[in-house]
């Protein structure tokens, strides 16, 4: 278990450049930010600051979307999710800290189209890991990384942010 | 008390939800806390989730009720889940088929959850006894034992409006005596940890050794509201005047009914609830009824919520415990 | 023509105050000798009752065994051999049979069923109105002269009291026993379950105590009026011992007994809605249990009787308010007996007494005894034999017992009816 701080601002900066970069390319002027609790809105806060978004992020917690209800029962404790926007016919930038299986983005999707129907959605991710199971991609990313299937990286937070891998 | 055994799984989990009676306060907070969840799925665009996508839900009421029966298949159509409505009035029941038989014939249809409603107390707990493994009962009222799910609703209501549980003084106004929201309401308060639970009503209209329920007893209803923080009148049904336990709903309203007089003995922002249907005139002010301290209607629209949490709770118990995946 | 010889037991006759080690000697049906050595006699059949209880077969002061009219319950068949394997050798059974025991006709067809069976012996109560409807007077004397020992309405009380009086008068002049089921029907309505703290958290509509005591009380002040003798049925309150206790003391020519499961199970036990322990009348609280208790031991209360009411299994498959009332009792009589007398409530001696002595003395028989020249109907006792209930090997045909998974001691070895062997166990 190691926790590798200085790279954190490091991928940041890269992420933000990216997408900076990214929006500029698709011609996106006001994206809304929507985060995937916990992590993704970590991430997604420190977008939003360092990208000047005023409008307010818009919070996504997935519990009732998961693919695993009839595993694992449902969790104890749910923040609700929470878009403080109508989403019809906007531009969605979901924000998330890990893309691994690609379950989590399948299920944000699907709830956020249970809100309205945006013009798009492009993903934004800090660390893209090996391991796809559906066949999902990040528009952007922060840092792409190698892992075997029994390794783990989680993100920490929210201050200061740092990752921890296992 | 071996009744809640058969409520909870070997985890601890809701299995059932037959009574609030013998549920720990973590778990009644649960069940508050994942109707938060859900109440924001009636403010969407498309008012449903996919919880319980696949799952079948059967309304079984042996006695008749529009508004239970139509917040229970609502909550469970938010949950995606499919919802058969079967009223089996209780005269055809008793033209020969048992409640055994009943059941037996409905098990066959493979339906995960029953949402049951009958006139007997300890139906429910009857039904979850000799249902098959794995199917999950509600007890959307048994007799004049329980009714579960309305009490919560109004545990929900309360702490929305007063949320510190600890320091409320409740007055439950009204027929207690024949009263199933009564009685679950008594055990949620009483888990929840309030200061009082408090009963308002004629002797003739309160069960033997109340108190043992751990309430105060009050006839007058001025000194039972002095100080009280939310009010829950119950409803007054025309029998008792005919079976001698009351002589008129004029009396009754003169005596026990809420008005504005009465209403200024309990503090100041205390808020009125009613788990309705509303007698106005015989047990609350048409008034008070409509005006600012009531929050009946608001009991109503939380009602689809805690519906929710109820159902997911339950049919989430059939899981198997695991590490959660990232 | 068998001449049997019980060796060696504990003979125990309260009747004739007895209790010590002997023989009993049998021949021809009658007993012959008691407690003596008897050297001449030459016994066909020697049974060995050493350091066995030998005792009066016991007489069962009130047992349902559904026949006529539900079949489908239990017969008289098989409820015999439930009760004789069990020590019980005359029965008592209450009018409330389809039809009902208002004509001869009924009373001498129960007794005849008896009969063919051959294994014990059934006293019929008669109606007391007809139809134990509480409005006609039924034929008593042609009742007594079709063998009927008394009469009863059963659980259907008689509301008109001018109706009430006169069926006492009545039943008076015709010498004939009152069995009073204590109820006031209107206090009771719906009720199920006793009026108290259990009723009121599982919602159960409630009886209250005054639904026994306002009907004791009301037929005590009856019977003063009427004179002739009366005797209360299956006392369930502290209240009703101490009303009938004064009854007895200003002279009324009353007695009362109790059911065996009112005086080991209480409300308490009705909790999660266990329908074994739907019974009528309910049971009552702790306190009420600890009065019958004592009742019984300073004889205020003169006997136990089992009530026993085998039911078939959808009658109490239901919602607890649905089940029909009753448990299936007749087999544990004996043992859960024997249970009070090792929680010190009752002496072996007086145990017996309330199961013998008594309940002939109530039903005007001359059974219950261990007299020589009385007929032989003797039972052997293993005191010590332990087991567990399970419903499913109950004999009888009822498996509706309250008492699954009770330990208790006490199993019948031999039972004699008649003189005649008429129940060995296997080991």
């Amino acid at each position: 278990m190691s926790t590798e701080k200085h790279n954190i601002d490091q991928i940041l900066v890269d992420m933000q450049d990216r997408l900076c970069a990214f929006l500029d390319e698709s011609d996106i002027t006001e994206p809304l930010l929507i985060g995937i609790h916990t992590g993704g809105l970590w991430v997604a806060e420190h977008i939003r600051q360092t990208l000047g978004i005023n409008s307010p992020l818009g919070e996504l917690n997935i519990a009732f979307y998961r693919d695993d209800f009839s595993r694992i029962g449902i969790h104890p404790h749910v923040t609700p999710s929470s878009l403080p926007f109508d989403i019809e016919d906007r531009h969605i930038l979901l924000i998330d800290d890990v893309l691994h299986t690609g379950r989590t983005i399948r299920a944000a999707m699907n709830e956020i189209f249970d809100y309205g129907r945006p013009a798009s959605i492009s993903l934004a991710v800090l660390i893209d890991r090996s391991g796809r199971e559906l066949p999902i991609h990040a528009n952007v990313i922060g840092k792409r990384l190698e892992l075997k299937a029994t390794e783990h990286v989680k993100l920490l937070g929210p201050e200061p942010l740092a990752l921890e891998f296992k | 008390m071996t009744l809640n055994n058969i409520q909870l799984d070997n985890n601890g989990r809701l299995k059932h939800f037959l009574t609030t009676e013998g549920l720990s306060k973590n778990l009644l907070l649960d069940i508050l806390n994942h109707a938060e969840s859900f109440v924001s799925v009636g403010n969407r665009a498309v008012k449903k989730v996919p919880l319980l996508r696949g799952t079948t839900i059967v309304n079984l009421f042996f006695e008749p009720s529009t508004r239970t029966r139509t917040t229970f298949e609502l909550a469970a159509k938010r949950l995606s889940a499919d919802v058969l409505n079967i009223n089996i009035a209780q005269s055809s029941a008793s033209k020969g088929e048992s409640l055994q038989d009943t059941l037996q014939t409905l098990e066959a249809m493979h339906c995960d959850m029953f949402v049951v409603r009958h006139g007997s107390s300890g139906a429910a707990h009857f039904i979850a006894k000799n249902v098959s493994p794995g199917t999950r009962i509600i007890n959307a009222g048994d007799g004049n034992h329980a009714h579960p799910t309305q009490a919560m609703i109004d545990m929900f209501t309360i702490r929305r409006h007063k949320p510190d549980f600890s320091s409320l003084k409740i007055a439950i106004v009204g027929d207690i005596l024949h009263s199933r929201v009564a009685r679950s309401e008594i055990h949620a308060l009483t888990t929840l940890g309030v200061n009082e639970v408090r009963v308002i009503a004629p002797r003739t209209l309160l069960p033997a050794q109340v108190e043992t329920l751990g309430v105060h007893v009050f006839h007058d209803l001025g000194k039972g509201l002095e100080d009280v923080d939310v009010i829950i009148m119950l409803r007054l049904q025309r029998e008792r005047m005919r079976s001698a336990l009351l002589p008129s709903e004029l009396e009754y309203f003169y005596s026990y009914g809420l008005t504005e007089e009465k209403l200024r003995f309990a503090k100041d922002d205390a808020i009125v609830m009613h788990p309705g249907p509303i007698n106005r005139g015989v047990e609350i002010d048409t008034q008070i009824a409509d005006g600012k301290r009531s929050v009946i209607l608001q009991q109503v629209s939380h009602g689809i919520a805690i519906r929710m949490a109820v159902m997911a709770m339950c049919m989430g118990s059939l899981a198997e415990l695991s590490e959660e995946q990232s | 023509m068998k001449r049997l010889r019980i060796a060696n037991g504990r003979i125990i006759d309260p009747a004739n105050h007895t209790d010590e080690i002997g023989d009993i000697c049998v021949s021809n049906r009658k007993i012959v000798s008691v407690a003596d050595l008897a050297p001449d006699f030459k016994e066909d059949l020697k049974i060995d009752a050493s350091g066995k209880l030998v005792c009066p077969g016991l007489i069962d002061l009130c047992a349902r065994f559904r026949e006529p009219g539900q079949e489908h319950k239990a017969t008289i068949q098989s409820e015999s051999f439930a009760a004789i394997s069990s020590g019980i050798t005359s029965v008592c059974c209450p009018p409330d049979t389809h039809p009902v025991i208002d004509t001869a006709a009924v009373a001498e067809l129960i007794q005849q069923r008896a009969e063919s069976v051959d294994l014990l012996r059934i006293f019929p109560l008669g109606a007391l109105t007809h139809g134990l409807q509480g409005e006609h007077l039924s034929e008593m004397l042609a009742l007594k002269r079709a063998g009927c020992v008394g009469v009863s309405n059963a659980y259907c009380g008689i509301a008109n009291t001018d109706v009430l009086r006169h069926a006492l008068e009545y039943a008076h002049s015709c010498d004939m026993t009152v069995f009073i089921q204590a109820e006031d029907h209107f206090l009771s309505g719906n009720g199920i379950a006793h009026e108290g703290a259990i009723s009121t958290r599982l919602g159960l509509p409630p009886i209250p105590e005054t639904a026994e005591t306002v009907a004791v009380s009301q037929a005590l002040l009856l019977i003063e009026q009427s004179g002739g003798r009366a005797h209360f049925c299956r006392l369930s309150c502290a209240r009703s011992i101490a009303l009938i206790e004064d009854a007895k003391k200003s002279g009324l020519l009353v007695s009362a007994d109790v059911g065996i499961s009112h005086l080991h199970l209480t409300e308490m036990d009705v909790d999660a809605y266990n329908v074994d322990c739907h019974l009528h009348p309910p049971l009552r609280s702790q306190r009420d249990k600890e009065a019958l208790c004592q009742g019984l031991s300073s004889g205020k209360i003169d006997a136990i009787c089992s009530d026993h009411q085998p039911h078939d299994d959808d009658a109490k498959a239901s919602p607890f308010g649905e089940t029909e009332a009753g448990a299936s009792t007749i087999e544990l009589l004996l043992p859960l007996v024997l249970d009070l007398v090792r929680k010190n409530i009752l002496s072996l001696s007086d145990a017996i007494a309330c199961l013998t002595s008594k309940p002939a003395a109530i039903l005007g028989l001359n059974t219950g005894t261990l007299s020589p020249g009385s007929v032989a109907d003797i039972i052997v006792v293993d005191l010590d034999k332990h087991f567990t209930v399970e419903r499913t090997q109950l004999r009888s045909a009822g498996k509706n017992t309250p008492f699954h998974g009770w330990e208790l001691n006490g199993l019948v070895t031999q039972a004699l009816f008649r003189g005649r062997l008429v129940y060995q166990s296997k080991d």
